[in-house]
């Protein structure tokens, strides 16, 4: 059972050119509904319907969470992916009905830090936003240290900047670069909480500064934004179903057994929150682990994928589904 | 729809009882001859018109009682209603979640109107007409959660979601089958647990935690959960064991029938909006060994678990004082004749 | 002092380690009794500097100096010995509400002592799973009475009479953290008429 086996249909009610890279692509219920409450960090799951294939790509949701008539997401172009982004960005047009699944967080605040301090890496932006509407109306001391490449590329800076005042504190790379994580991880009060989401090199940046410095892994959240990679098709027996699946080389594993019909569970479709976690029957060839989820060991035994965001290659890949 | 509810006591006389037509109702939690535990969860869906699953929040004839019981067990122990402070979202997706279902499923008995934050409530059968702003709890008579605690059938517990855990950080706990909200609080899901025996090394927790922190809004699940108790007193907790702990006592096999109780409860589980937090609703429905046998496939199937029940699951769930006296007493009821899958009496 | 002879038991009975250096801003460590002995051993495999970091808090047995001396020696940025774990508790909370994150609380001495400083870290937005504990010292319990709410602090036999309401009570291995405190129950519910002989148990 997952989020995006129940979908919610939309009709897109605007696409905004945020900049050179970037659209925001806002939702409304094909019949004026009510829109399902969120917490701030959730995503949706977009169905994208191109041609023969069926992508589902989540997306954080940069609206109020307090906003029921509409969603809005920002989606980076990146040519170089499967086509999800391209997609959106050539394809999706006001008017447009597409389907979304309810929100699903697996970047929430802790509702016990005494301050939230948030570091976000260009898209990366985005939960934050929906994160601050939030924490704002809660009255709960935040902070936000923005970093982007250019101002030109720094989608909202501006708005941010004019909604949150010194709450916000914006990095252009070309303009001196990012925040010192040392200073900046050095001088929290006890309680406070550091979220980050951007590119993986910031994220790590951030993990091991503050663990370096001495807080607490509870204290420390994370959210990669992680598209399945496009790889060679390959095919794979599911053992329990007793079905042979083709992969396509834009299509996810993930996806490839939803379109079988075969029962399989997911949440983030990210190779981050373990749910879709599946045994190997079979593995006569190599597994490319694209996940944050398994071991080195479990890695290495090939006993285990997180269909999500891995790929075989190979002779024989046999899955306990 | 019209219900006829029940003026009746879980304490001191005990004049509660179920009318006929809420026996065939029961949630009897036996789908088989024998027990042991399991993940056994099930989707929440509408089910079987009439039964406790059709509804997302089964309102019954003893609903009015069961809230008067309630209000007495809250006002000699204010402690079995507890939020740790940032809970306050959550309490107020409850709110919403048990107003917005139960004026949806039962309009003849609740309504809700909504105007922008302002929200007015009716709750007929308890005589409450309240206006209200959605999310000022200066607007309420008390904590949101008490609020809606005292108008819904059931404790309710309310878990955190994070570090990969559930957190019991709130509760409105006045019927509970012998734990203790005051000591349980801040707790997560493997310490409460914890005194559960066998449970732990079968997985059922990991299994179950793992789905839990998976559910999505929209798609709540529920299980059945079991235990017996001597006479139908619903305030059976650790805090009042010695009020209730003599009644194992009483029980003799002229009794059985009247006395002992088969006590059961429909948890069901919810994701919750805007704290992401997971609603935990644990609800009591208590039905007399005498009541219970009077649907034969019942009576058959009960003699067969309760002979068959492992000594760990005797000994935990409290039965080991009277367990062989019902045992005897319910062979009479088992002609050793088949019984079908299912819960539901032929 | 013996080292920790704690069973294993039931999962939300706490389970203690060794006290280790981890990687910090600073480290505040409170101890008491025989636990001075755990702070003593981190500061001399410490490395240069580390001292310089270090706040000791210490509830001393009564009489025995010595290992206040000793501690006092390690040459900690700050040293305090108070007089009872209340005392320790209520200093710990002014200390932490001045820190930073990038402390470290590392809990030397009696499940009395360690439990409520945990529950103190947790007040202060210190994580209970960044908290070091290791048991020295006496296995005597605080009790949670479930009937009437009373604390009982120290508590070495099983069951325990409960000093406000009475009631004998079952000394349960189930734990909160919250209340740094086991579960009592009443014992002999069912029947009270029912003798329960009471054992010296926790030492």
């Amino acid at each position: 059972m997952s989020a995006s086996d129940h979908l919610i249909p939309v009709v897109v009610s605007r696409v905004v050119e945020v900049n050179s890279i970037i659209k925001r692509f806002e939702f409304k219920h094909i019949h004026g509904n009510e829109l399902p409450a969120f917490s701030g960090g959730a995503h949706i799951v977009v169905e994208m319907l191109d041609g023969p294939t069926k992508r589902k790509n989540a997306y954080s949701l940069m609206s109020s969470p307090f906003d029921r008539d509409q969603y809005a997401i920002s989606v980076r172009r990146d040519d170089n992916g499967r086509g999800g982004s391209k997609f959106m960005h050539e394809k999706v047009e006001p008017g447009m009905r597409m389907n979304i699944s309810a929100p699903v967080n697996l970047f929430a605040l802790d509702l016990r830090a005494r301050k939230h301090l948030m570091i976000a890496g260009g898209i990366g932006i985005t939960p934050f936003i929906a994160q601050m509407t939030q924490a704002s109306s809660l009255g709960v001391p935040f902070e936000l240290h923005y970093a982007a490449r250019s101002a030109s590329q720094a989608a909202y800076m501006d708005s941010l900047q004019d909604r949150f005042g010194d709450h916000v504190r914006c990095y252009c790379d070309d303009a001196g670069g990012g925040p010192d994580l040392t200073a900046l991880l050095s001088d929290q009060p006890l309680g406070t909480h550091v979220y980050v989401c951007g590119p993986k090199g910031m994220i790590e940046a951030v993990v091991q500064t503050a663990t370096d410095l001495g807080w607490p892994a509870a204290h420390i959240h994370f959210e990669h934004f992680l598209s399945p990679p496009v790889g060679k098709a390959f095919s794979v027996h599911l053992a329990k179903a007793g079905i042979d699946i083709t992969v396509g080389p834009e299509q996810s594993l993930l996806e490839a057994i939803e379109a079988s019909g075969t029962p399989v569970k997911c949440l983030c479709r990210g190779g981050a929150c373990g749910q879709c976690e599946t045994k190997v029957v079979t593995c006569d060839g190599d597994i490319a682990h694209n996940d944050h989820w398994l071991d080195d060991d479990q890695r290495a035994s090939k006993q285990f994928i997180m269909p999500c965001v891995s790929r075989f290659s190979g002779k024989r890949l046999e899955l306990d589904l | 729809m019209t219900i006829h509810f029940r003026n009746e006591t879980f304490r001191n006389d005990f004049t509660y009882a179920n009318s006929p037509g809420n026996i065939p109702r029961f949630p009897f939690p036996f789908p088989e001859d024998e027990y042991m535990y399991s993940t056994n969860v099930e989707p929440h869906h509408a089910t079987r018109a009439g039964s406790p699953f059709e509804h997302a929040f089964d309102v019954d004839e003893h609903y009015v009682s069961e809230m008067k019981d309630r209000a007495l067990v809250l006002a000699d122990d204010p402690g079995r209603c507890q939020a740790l402070p940032h809970m306050e979202t959550a309490a107020w997706d409850f709110v919403e979640l048990v107003m917005v279902s139960k004026a949806r499923d039962y309009p003849d008995l609740f309504e809700l109107t909504i105007d922008g934050d302002r929200w007015h409530w009716i709750n007929k059968p308890l005589q409450i007409d309240d206006t209200f702003v959605f999310g000022d709890s200066s607007t309420l008579p008390c904590h949101p959660m008490e609020y809606i605690g005292r108008q819904v059938q059931g404790d309710h517990a309310i878990l955190d979601q994070r570090d990969g855990n559930l957190w019991m950080d709130a509760g409105i706990i006045t019927a509970q089958a012998d734990w203790s909200l005051d000591f349980d609080i801040g707790m997560n899901f493997f310490e409460w647990h914890a005194p559960v025996p066998l449970a732990h090394e079968l997985g059922v927790f990991q299994r179950a935690l793992k789905f839990l922190l998976s559910l999505p809004q929209g798609q709540p699940s529920r299980r059945l959960n079991w235990t017996l108790t001597v006479n139908p007193r619903l305030d059976t907790s650790p805090e009042n064991y010695p009020k209730w702990g003599p009644d194992k006592l009483t029980v003799n096999p002229g009794n059985i029938g009247e006395k002992v109780h088969l006590r059961v409860e429909l948890q069901t589980f919810w994701r919750l909006p805007r704290s992401n937090a997971i609603l935990f609703p644990i609800r009591t429905y208590l039905m007399a060994m005498n009541e219970v046998v009077t649907q034969p496939k019942w009576g058959r199937r009960l003699h067969r678990v309760m002979r068959d029940l492992r000594p760990e699951l005797v000994e935990y769930k409290g039965l080991s004082r009277y367990h062989p006296m019902l045992v005897d007493w319910l062979a009479q009821f088992d002609d050793g004749a088949p019984t079908s899958p299912g819960i539901f009496p032929d | 002092m013996s080292e920790s002879l704690i069973e294993e038991s039931i999962l939300s009975r706490p389970k203690y380690g060794q006290l280790a250096i981890a990687p910090g801003l600073a480290h505040y460590f409170v101890a008491d009794a025989s636990g001075a002995e755990c702070v003593i051993r981190v500061a001399q495999t410490a490395p240069k500097g580390f001292m310089e970091k270090v706040h000791i808090l210490y509830v001393p047995t009564p009489g025995e100096n010595a290992l206040i001396t000793a501690l006092y020696a390690l040459g900690a940025k700050r040293f305090e010995h108070v007089p009872t774990i209340d005392a320790a508790i209520a200093r710990l909370g002014d200390w932490l509400s001045e820190s930073k994150m990038g402390s470290q609380l590392y809990l030397a001495g009696t499940e009395g002592l360690i439990g409520r400083a945990v529950a103190k870290g947790e007040e202060c937005g210190l994580d209970h799973t960044a908290v070091q504990c290791e048991h020295r010292g006496s296995l005597a319990r605080r009790v949670q009475c479930v009937h009437c709410k009373t604390m009982i602090e120290k508590v070495t036999t099983q069951p325990v009479k409960c000093p406000s309401c009475d009631l004998l009570l079952l000394v349960r291995d189930h734990y909160s953290r919250r209340l740094a405190a086991f579960q009592g129950v009443c014992i002999n519910a069912e029947d009270p008429t029912e003798e329960v002989e009471i054992r010296e148990v926790f030492k």
